[in-house]
């Protein structure tokens, strides 16, 4: 049989490509003039040619907050996607309790992201805040506004509490389309929980993985209110991300060259890894 | 790029003009290709990933970039080097990726 060929419902895509060119391309074109010239203000632009590549390139605080943005992600993602999958696998598929399980899941996804900073902060405040001062009764001695280990300790158990919901939820709604049938056959099998897990719902839940992985990835990349509110990038620098790096550069400096140079970087970068992530992921779907 | 009313907020200049120009000039060519030889010539290339027409682009581009910023931060400029590298880069891409 002879497909025929039409073209027409590409016409319903053109909203959003306006869309898209006006909030992202523009502002992203834009970006790219800004990273190749100097400016003084006044709308007025000096040709720079790649000069500020090469700064940001070679410049020990870029690669500073590179370092500390991997190591936050690669922390977060390794705290989040486990737990959020095991809270999943432990929650109720069925009765009263699903309906409160999820609204107490999506609560901490409801709060603004400079709410959860303002909420953290005070928590963890080592003279009057609940977590802090409970660390420091016990003998630890906490102190995320002087000690960068304790800053790096509030930051991942403030996006831990605000982010693993996410994942919950995501991998909650890709258990729940799995068949009972499969279950069935498992039981029929004599399949223990574990295999239960490993056979049937760790491969279907593969695709949602996939998902969750690479929104935890790029929006920890992005991450900036939460961190300004709670440490504003210290003790010294030690919570200093790229976004933080960026903003300090490009509000703080106003040098909209270097830091269009780093923008663009910052974003291959997050390209580079959401289509690594999606590729080896679904890769490995194609094989299974 | 002066005298350009409403885009002179964007500071334009010939050279990222041209860039973008090129990119668009890229993805008019992918359509024009796909038009006459439609399917986007799937195939599973040397690094075993499942690869149409458009997505050898999407890597060309996406590695090139990281061609010249790596040659910008150990070389320096020019980036006649790095130039030479990406169209190498991309046309192994095209050829057994």
């Amino acid at each position: 049989m002879n497909k025929t060929l039409n073209q027409k419902a590409w016409f319903f895509v053109l909203p959003v490509v306006a869309l898209v060119a006006f909030n992202a391309v523009i502002p992203l074109m834009t970006v790219v003039n800004f990273s190749v010239q100097e400016t003084f203000g006044d709308n007025v632009f000096f040709w720079a040619g790649v000069r500020w590549f090469e700064e940001v390139l070679r410049s020990e605080r870029f690669h500073a907050a590179l370092l500390r943005q991997l190591l936050y992600t690669g922390i977060i993602l390794a705290i989040e996607i486990p737990l959020g999958l095991a809270i999943a696998l432990a929650m109720p598929r069925r009765g009263p309790w699903v309906s409160v399980c999820l609204v107490f899941m999506a609560l901490p996804l409801l709060i603004p992201w400079n709410v959860v900073g303002s909420m953290w902060n005070i928590l963890a405040l080592p003279d009057i805040g609940l977590l802090g001062r409970s660390l420091n009764a016990i003998g630890l001695e906490y102190n995320y506004t002087r000690q960068p280990f304790a800053a790096w300790f509030t930051m991942v158990l403030m996006d831990v509490w605000h982010w693993t919901s996410l994942v919950v939820l995501l991998c909650y709604a890709g258990l729940r389309s799995i068949p009972d049938a499969f279950y069935q056959a498992a039981k029929v099998d004599g399949a223990r929980a574990w295999a239960v897990f490993r056979y049937i719902q760790l491969p279907k839940l593969r695709y949602v993985l996939t998902i969750a992985i690479l929104l935890r990835l790029m929006d920890s990349f992005m991450i900036y209110t939460e961190v300004i509110v709670l440490t504003g990038g210290g003790p010294g620098n030690a919570t200093t991300f790229l976004s933080i790096d960026l903003q300090k550069i490009a509000l703080g400096q106003f040098d909209l060259g270097p830091a269009g140079a780093m923008s663009i970087i910052y974003f291959l970068i997050i390209l580079f890894l959401s289509w690594m992530f999606y590729t080896l992921m679904m890769r490995n779907e194609d094989r299974s | 790029m002066e005298g350009m009313g409403l885009l002179s907020w964007m500071a334009w200049t010939w050279q990222t003009a041209g860039f973008f120009v090129f990119v668009f000039v890229c993805l008019c060519a992918m359509s024009a290709w796909e038009c006459f030889g439609p399917g986007g010539a799937p195939r599973r290339g040397v690094l075993g990933l499942d690869t149409t027409r458009g997505d050898r682009l999407f890597i060309s581009l996406l590695g090139s970039a990281f061609i010249f910023l790596a040659w910008l931060g150990f070389m320096g400029t020019p980036l006649w080097g790095g130039l030479a590298i990406a169209i190498l880069y991309a046309a192994a891409v095209f050829r057994w990726v």
